[in-house]
């Protein structure tokens, strides 16, 4: 396990360099000039040449990117070209917005689309079933941002059931807080549990049909312990690995749920910095958004090693 | 359901445990219905392990499937299957449930995927005693480390926490056979129990049912194709063909004289070892067994039949006790011997044209 962790890090690491070598090329291959966007007006070479200097644009790119690498290993991410305001600062407060509406997204597609999809498979060629199709379908092919306008539409503007904008801190107002990031996760979590319904039901279909379901039959437990403990246990595998990859859509999806009922989250952040050329912001961004991935992606492997004991041997072998 | 799992010491000669009588079941599937096993009669005494023999889809496992409801629900079930007293065809849920596990358990064939891989052995045995003999998990786990120990596992202790893929498939079946008996079940139902594993554990399978039936008294129905499990553990024996019983004799009975021509085509497919090494070929019965939509009036092996006439074709021969001389007193076997005594332990055939006292191989010579 220990060598197995190691091995973990080590790919982790690389992952993350070659993330950050190409995002800083990328930002800069993008047409645009950051210190046009920034001049204004005052398009004189002398202003241009003062705010080049003043980020560091003049430099070599081999030394702007020593820049960026060794102050981000220090922690220290950079300044807003556009705002002056420091990057830390910035993720400080967009960071727990985004993580919120995800992490609350993410239990409502859970919670959603492994329930429907252990009806679809256990109720299989009844009504129930075809309830929870037709409800996958509709979440597979309404797009959200869509849906998220219609909400607000009907939820926020015509009866003010819900704040059509803004954000409160969860420290300030719990409550409110609440009720301003509901709407959103619903929106976002509905679509991700039509996937995970279809995979969860796929997947139950096959746990029970095997044998071993059918020997917890015939050992006469009730069709709930059946189910949940025998045929749900096996196939959490395949929807833990689908939440795990669906983790990832999730970030974009919040870049635009975030912008539709103006969260400043994470995804508002990231849209403003790409429209202004804001290359710190941009890189902090890929950045975190990359060691996000990594994140999850090991906390998934850990995950199966927990759900699935095979896994666990071999993962002591590597 | 009053019945719980007693001692009990084998006493033969009481009232049968199960009782099966025209125990039919059908299919429905895309291309209309298939009758997989039709007018099946059996017993089984306390104490008593009754092989059903037959080739590949002649019905044993859906018969044995059948008799704790475990089909799919495409499957429709007549007739009568009584355990212990209490009729299992068409029961309520509760009532199965609260019979499987307790009074009828189950070993299936492959030991490997019929344990769950994500539990450990000793979670699934201990399951199945928390639900029936409502033990607490504690209790419970300290059966399954004794019940490892009956069915020969060694440092049971440690291999309760063990997954399914940890042990070998001997272990595994052993682990089955652990999780069936947990609760003392009055029937144990085998289908094909040594198939997957290797010969040299076969015998020890075959043994640790052996000394199941002697130290509880349980009585096992076992499911083969295998005519040297038959002749191992069998006291008596079912043999079927195309869904339904053709013959029915004590196990030295139906060696020595096979009445039924597909008996004796399934005795003659079998090797003998010393008999005839390297001079006797294999006889094969030609054919295959016929998928049936209807039962037809007809004997269903006709076909493949050496002796077949037009009777057979036009008319269905029913079980009849078998026309032959007494046999031997009984040595050693108390049960499987000819004779009606109400068990069913007579000779039966269905076969307009049986064999008669054509003699036979003997078990002892066979095994």
């Amino acid at each position: 396990m220990r060598s197995y962790l190691l091995n973990r890090a080590w790919q982790s690491l690389v992952t993350l360099v070659l993330a950050t070598v190409v995002v800083f090329l990328g930002v800069r291959a993008l047409p645009g000039d950051p210190a046009l966007a920034l001049a204004g007006e005052d398009r004189t070479p002398e202003a241009l040449a003062a705010i080049r200097e003043r980020y560091g644009l003049d430099q070599p790119l081999p030394l702007q990117f020593w820049h960026f690498v060794s102050n981000a290993a220090h922690g220290d991410l950079g300044t807003s070209v556009r705002t002056g305001q420091s990057v830390n600062d910035m993720l400080r407060t967009a960071l727990p917005v985004t993580l919120e509406l995800s992490l609350l997204a993410i239990a409502i597609a859970v919670v959603l689309g492994v329930g429907a999809g252990v009806v679809a498979a256990v109720r299989r060629g009844r009504p129930a079933e075809w309830v929870a199709n037709a409800f996958a379908l509709l979440g597979l092919s309404v797009p959200h941002f869509w849906l998220g306008l219609i909400a607000i539409l009907y939820l926020s503007v015509a009866t003010g059931l819900f704040p059509a904008s803004g954000f409160v801190p969860l420290g300030e107002d719990p409550v409110s807080n609440l009720h301003h990031v509901i709407l959103p996760a619903l929106i976002l979590g509905t679509g991700l549990s039509a996937v995970i319904m279809r995979q969860t039901r796929s997947s139950m279909l096959d746990s029970l049909s095997t044998d071993y379901v059918r020997t917890a039959e015939a050992k006469g437990l009730r069709p709930s312990v059946v189910v949940r403990r025998h045929a749900l246990r096996n196939s959490l595998i395949v929807v833990v690995t689908i939440v795990g990859l669906q983790l990832g859509g999730l970030i974009s999806g919040a870049v635009v749920t975030e912008q539709i009922f103006g969260l400043p989250g994470f995804g508002k952040m990231t849209i403003d910095a790409v429209f202004q050329r804001d290359y710190p912001v941009i890189q902090a961004v890929v950045l975190v958004t990359a060691t996000a991935y990594i994140v999850i992606n090991f906390a998934v492997d850990l995950l199966y090693s927990i759900i699935d004991p095979r896994v666990r041997v071999t993962g002591e072998a590597s | 359901m009053t019945a719980t799992a007693t001692t009990a010491t084998p006493d033969t000669g009481t009232a049968p445990v199960l009782e099966v009588a025209g125990l039919g079941v059908r299919f429905a599937t895309e291309s209309g219905t298939l009758s997989a096993v039709d007018g099946v009669d059996l017993s089984l005494a306390p104490g008593e392990i009754v092989g059903i023999v037959g080739e590949s889809g002649c019905g044993k496992s859906v018969t044995a499937m059948s008799l704790a409801g475990l089909l799919p629900r495409s499957a429709k079930i007549e007739g009568s299957v009584r355990l212990l007293g209490t009729e299992l065809v068409g029961a309520k849920p509760g009532v199965l449930r609260a019979a499987r596990g307790q009074d009828i358990a189950y070993i299936f064939q492959e030991p490997m995927s019929s344990l769950n891989p994500v539990l450990t052995v000793g979670r699934q045995i201990t399951e199945v005693l928390q639900v029936h003999e409502k033990l607490s998990r504690k209790e419970a786990l300290e059966r399954a480390v004794e019940l490892l120990g009956v069915v020969g596992i060694p440092s049971p202790r440690e291999r309760v926490k063990h997954y399914p893929h940890q042990l070998s498939g001997g272990m595994r079946q052993r682990v089955m056979i652990a999780m069936a008996v947990a609760c003392q079940p009055r029937v144990l139902v085998a289908d094909e129990p040594t198939t997957a594993l290797d010969v040299t554990v076969q015998a020890g399978i075959l043994d640790v049912l052996r000394g199941l039936r002697d130290r509880f008294g349980t009585s096992i129905l076992v499911i083969t194709h295998d005519l040297g499990v038959i002749a191992d553990v069998a006291d008596r024996v079912v043999v079927m063909y195309a869904g339904r019983v053709v013959e029915r004799a004590g196990v030295d009975e139906l060696f020595a004289r096979p009445q039924h021509h597909y008996t004796s085509g399934l005795l003659s497919a079998s090797p003998t070892p010393g008999r005839h090494a390297g001079t006797h070929r294999l006889q094969e019965i030609p054919g295959l067994v016929p998928v049936l939509s209807e039962q037809p009036d007809a004997c269903t092996f006709a076909d493949r039949c050496p002796a077949a006439t037009d009777r057979c074709t036009t008319s269905r021969p029913v079980l009849e006790p078998a026309r032959v001389s007494a046999p031997e007193p009984a040595q050693g076997r108390p049960m499987g011997q000819g004779g009606p005594d109400g068990l069913g332990r007579e000779h039966l055939v269905a076969c307009w044209h049986p064999r008669g006292d054509t003699p036979r191989l003997t078990p002892e010579d066979r095994a």
